[in-house]
């Protein structure tokens, strides 16, 4: 395990904001870890102990074998952080961005050129303009090579796709896949977006500072057991609020351009078309769905709430 | 030491591609100085005057006529008693006054000396001592004259009393500067240095540096030598335009002035860096910053006279660095006392600045 956690607690406001509750994680070498979870679940937190900006209030945390309290000095030379936020001078250009970083991590960028080389090519021509007139997604690949120039062991990324669009995103993520296979670098990265899941090789679903579950995606999704149907009808509007109503409904959530729903096993389709019609609704289409990591987060978060 | 060369290169560039601050920093002390020069010209014309003459005899009449013709002077006002001088300061009708008693004439020519009272509203310091000056030289002037017709070989004796109303200590433009030195590299050092490390932490930069491998002390060493830098900078600017556009004197040992300036310095940058220890934003930064310019301008002496403030402010006082710089520049630049009259000012400098910087050192976090 290059990245490992023992009950991590860690709290704001003396005591009073929980933001991680005795959180435990295994990272495997030259794995893409991914986090999922929505804003506030504690994974921003969970990213500053492991890079040794925050202490944990209890347990304990490693990086490539070094305590995250008494060795951060070492950690800190074999990571690469990318915050969440912009976290570049906007005032410098690229290069000088790039420059900067390489120095007082003790590098030059002629020395790690075949790492950044990829992603380095695609903002070059822009390499005389300030950081603050970048783009989104040219920001973020300038903050990549940043966090990179140096090599480290261990990339942690805090939610590097947020404010990109789509095709940025698709890069990115192409750039993250090159980078594991062809270096060898563990990657861990985290998301609120639930279609970037499928890109990891293992996630944790996190929320309210625990994990609901670690897997591959793929085991997340198998592992999921209740019946889904996809859902949709002219009257969307009202459509959801008829869905909850229903006898048979577990849950029912917007997916796209219809609601994605899950039923008590015994349901039939023909069913819900009946229930629907005695409301009024016209034009309904009920088809079988594939549940996705989103439908397993909404279930476990479901189970979660019920059982507390 | 490459890493400590960039930083602060990148901090240089910081500065000098944000316009604005550039300005502040470079223009500011200049207009600061300049308008202290020009505010205080040391001509000063069409002085309101008024004669409070109770002899009224030869001699009398003659000074009356003297200052009366004079172009300097406007008489304004002729007064029979001195409640009436002090009437006409407080309708603010008269500048000056002249105050002549019934006995000046038999004294003059009995004794060779006489004495005649003058009374300057000093609310303005120089154009006050610029009219007493004046007023002096006609006495003096007149004094000679009559001592030649006379036949006199040793020349009548005039003695003029001044009398400050209303700022008896008379500051004057050479004990303002002092005082707008130790503002202006309060302002820049303890405004800029915070400004400069909070915006770090405020734009999330200072996540990534910490993150690094850069020892803390490095990035506190490299945001504070731009400043320092430009510190002195404007120092040199403050005593090229003090010298040649005030014509300070510059009485007392250069050396000493610019060690006990560099230690001020330090201070400032100390106090900046604690600030930024204290606050996450740009805002409260600056908001504190100038929290600490307002003691400055008014505790350290520069516009108020601490002999005259109740005992507490004057214990107050005695935390203010700026009050320990500008008593020492005082006596150097003004007074130009030898080195050991400032020992007391620089030893209590020594010590703010050392516990400043340990304070600002152990406080500066390695985490976030």
């Amino acid at each position: 395990m290059i990245v490992e956690a023992n009950s991590l607690t860690k709290t704001y406001n003396r005591g009073k904001t929980k933001a991680l509750h005795g959180l435990s994680l295994g990272v495997e070498e030259g794995e893409i870890y991914g986090l999922i979870g929505p804003d506030g679940a504690g994974k921003t937190t969970l990213f500053r102990i492991l890079t040794t900006l925050l202490l944990p209030d209890s347990g304990e945390a490693h990086v490539d074998g070094l305590d995250v309290q008494k060795d951060y000095r070492q950690i800190r030379k074999r990571i690469g952080y990318m915050p969440g936020k912009f976290s570049l001078y906007q005032d410098l250009t690229i290069e000088e961005n790039l420059r900067f970083f390489a120095t007082i991590f003790g590098t030059t960028i002629e020395e790690n050129c075949g790492l950044i080389a990829d992603i380095y090519a695609q903002i070059e021509r822009f390499k005389d303009r300030r950081a603050g007139k970048l783009s989104g997604g040219m920001k973020q690949k300038l903050a990549l090579c940043c966090a990179l120039i140096h090599a480290p062991r261990v990339l942690f990324l805090d939610e590097p796709t947020t404010g990109v669009d789509p095709v940025s995103r698709k890069e990115f993520w192409e750039m993250l896949k090159k980078l594991q296979q062809r270096h060898g670098i563990t990657i861990m990265v985290s998301t609120p977006y639930m279609d970037e899941a499928m890109q990891c090789d293992r996630i944790a679903l996190i929320q309210e500072g625990s994990f609901l579950k670690v897997n591959t995606p793929q085991h997340i999704i198998d592992e999921y057991d209740k019946t889904l149907w996809n859902v949709k009808c002219e009257q969307m509007h009202t459509l959801l609020t008829v869905l909850k109503k229903w006898e048979n409904t577990e849950s029912s959530f917007s997916f796209g351009e219809t609601f994605h729903l899950s039923v008590k096993e015994n349901a039939a389709p023909a069913d819900l078309m009946r229930y629907l019609g005695g409301h009024g609704l016209s034009g309904i289409e009920i088809s079988e769905a594939k549940p996705t990591i989103e439908d397993c987060f909404m279930s476990l978060l479901k189970t979660d709430y019920d059982e507390r | 030491m490459k890493q400590f060369q960039i930083f602060v290169q990148k901090e240089f560039k910081h500065i000098a591609r944000d316009t604005r601050t550039m300005m502040i920093l470079v223009v500011m002390p200049v207009i600061l100085m300049v308008l202290f020069g020009f505010a205080l010209t040391t001509e000063v014309k069409n002085s309101r005057l008024a004669i409070c003459d109770m002899a009224k005899d030869e001699i009398t009449g003659k000074i009356h006529d003297r200052f009366a013709g004079n172009r300097y002077f406007t008489l304004t006002a002729e007064c029979s008693s001195v409640e009436q001088v002090y009437e006409a300061f407080r309708k603010g009708e008269i500048d000056i006054a002249l105050v002549i008693g019934s006995e000046f004439s038999q004294e003059l020519g009995h004794t060779g000396a006489g004495s005649i009272q003058l009374l300057i509203d000093g609310s303005e310091p120089n154009q006050a001592s610029t009219r007493a000056g004046y007023a002096q030289q006609i006495l003096m002037g007149f004094a000679q004259e009559m001592a030649e017709k006379n036949g006199r070989s040793i020349p009548y004796n005039i003695v003029s009393t001044t009398r400050m109303l209303y700022n008896p200590q008379l500051k004057s433009e050479y004990n303002f500067v002092p005082g707008v030195m130790g503002m202006i590299l309060l302002l820049i050092c303890a405004m800029m240095t915070s400004i400069a490390i909070v915006k770090e932490k405020e734009t999330g930069t200072m996540e990534v540096l910490l993150a690094s491998p850069l020892p803390p002390f490095v990035i506190i060493m490299a945001k504070l030598v731009p400043y320092f830098a430009i510190s002195c900078v404007n120092l040199t600017t403050i005593l090229l335009l003090g010298h040649y556009l005030l014509g300070l004197p510059f009485a007392g040992s250069m050396p000493v002035f610019l060690g006990l300036s560099l230690l001020y310095i330090l201070v400032s940058l100390a106090l900046g860096l604690l600030i930024s220890t204290l606050v996450s934003n740009q805002l409260a930064a600056m908001i504190i910053s100038l929290l600490l310019i307002i003691p400055t301008i008014y505790f350290s002496g520069m516009a108020f006279p601490i002999e005259s403030m109740p005992t507490v402010f004057q214990r107050v006082s005695t935390v203010i660095p700026a009050r320990w710089y500008v008593s020492a520049v005082r006596k150097l630049m003004i007074q130009g006392v030898a080195v050991k009259y400032v020992i007391q000012e620089t030893a209590i400098l020594s010590i703010m600045a050392l516990v400043l910087i340990t304070l600002s050192l152990s406080t500066f976090k390695k985490r976030l």
